[in-house]
């Protein structure tokens, strides 16, 4: 009685453990190594999908990466987004390269809602589904969805997609360059603090 | 020879495992609203199915009857199940990407399939030998991806045409599977395994 039970228990413990332990050396065995690189990539670039780079979307592009295509080109995430790809991959950054496009400040598609006649173009153009309307009905875009990824502007046939600066928040924000401060006291303090035309006049 | 082609037969069509055992029904109505969902999940089953029957006569053979804790069938198959999808998931993921994105989302919910535990107990109730228990798991897979692709071919055509507004949905999937059931009984007879 005491035996068959212990052998019941040993027998469910040694299968339970064998595959336990086949599964544990699969995990660290099988793991993806190439493909985590590709993840790490991809959380690198920017998610815009706007396929300035050649490739059909942020994904295919980290991938070409991974495989050794250059790192420079993607204008939406710009040198900071060059630079930490630089990191990851431990290579030398690279300028961007201006032949996928310049940096721009993040900007969001705005329709202009009272000139949309519904073509539902912009939505099949649209590579995250910012784009919300329906046939012959208005068309709006998700402010929190867009990328600005600008895909939707050429394909517009009345051109209402405005590309609209984000206001920039606290967390993005750059201190003003000293060149276009309005000087706030009424003369020079010492020589430097004077423009280069007042400097000349 | 005849006796493994009498059983594919018999699985495919006499004995089908959806239709006339009603084993692994949830897939059955599930995975059926769209051909190309019902194809992944076909190819996914009949993988881990073999495979599945194949490791549980296995485990059967060399471990549970020489010690002779038969009883303990029924738990450590559902234990090798688990592991044998697992183990399947992992390595299609590492050997074959594209693979794994036809079968991916598939393979995780196949360790749920009743279907899989059944024919791993059926091949011992029969007592089936291990070529026959391996063609027996394909049978089963094959019967299940047969009448799968059918039934989502028919829900495809179904959710386009004009059903009254009571049998609209689910309702309407209940009754064709039903007839097709029916018409499967039709096979009944033809061999006798």
């Amino acid at each position: 009685m005491w035996m068959n039970l212990l052998l019941a228990i040993a027998t469910l413990l040694l299968l339970a453990g064998a595959f336990g332990a086949l599964l544990g050396y699969a995990s660290v065995r099988l793991r993806r190594d190439d493909d985590s690189l590709v993840e790490q990539i991809d959380a690198v670039l920017p998610q815009t999908q706007c396929g300035q780079c050649g490739y059909p979307g942020c994904r295919p592009y980290a991938e070409a990466i991974a495989e050794g295509d250059a790192i420079n080109k993607c204008p939406p995430g710009g040198e900071a987004t060059i630079q930490s790809l630089a990191n990851l991959l431990d290579v030398e950054p690279q300028p961007l390269d201006a032949e996928h496009g310049e940096e721009q400040p993040k900007r969001v598609a705005y329709i202009r809602e009272a000139e949309c006649i519904g073509c539902t173009k912009c939505i099949q153009a649209c590579p995250v589904d910012a784009i919300v309307g329906a046939p012959k009905f208005m068309h709006t875009v998700i402010e929190s969805e867009c990328t600005g990824c600008d895909l939707c502007v050429d394909p517009c046939p009345v051109d209402c997609i405005d590309m609209i600066e984000v206001a920039r928040g606290i967390d993005d924000w750059v201190p003003p360059h000293p060149a276009d401060r309005p000087l706030t006291h009424d003369g020079p303090v010492i020589a430097t603090d004077q423009r280069p035309a007042e400097a000349s006049a | 020879m005849t006796e493994y082609l009498l059983i594919l037969i018999s699985t495919v069509l006499v004995n089908n495992f959806v239709l006339a055992q009603f084993l692994g029904l949830c897939p059955f109505m599930g995975v059926s609203n769209k051909l190309e969902t019902a194809m992944g999940m076909s190819m996914a089953t009949t993988f881990v199915l073999t495979l599945a029957s194949v490791c549980s006569y296995l485990v059967n053979t060399w471990i549970l009857e020489p010690l002779q804790v038969e009883y303990l069938r029924t738990i450590s198959f559902i234990l090798v199940i688990a592991v044998v999808v697992q183990f399947t998931e992992m390595a299609v993921r590492h050997t074959s990407p594209l693979l794994h994105r036809v079968l991916g989302i598939f393979l995780p919910l196949i360790t749920t399939n009743c279907a899989v535990l059944g024919v791993a107990l059926l091949n011992i109730q029969e007592k089936n030998s291990f070529l026959e228990s391996v063609l027996y798991g394909f049978g089963a897979a094959a019967g299940f991806s047969l009448v799968l692709v059918l039934f989502s071919a028919m829900r495809e055509r179904i959710a386009a045409a004009d059903v009254p507004q009571p049998f609209q949905g689910a309702a309407i999937g209940m009754i064709t599977a039903g007839i097709m059931s029916l018409a499967f009984m039709g096979f009944t007879g033809m061999v006798q395994v």
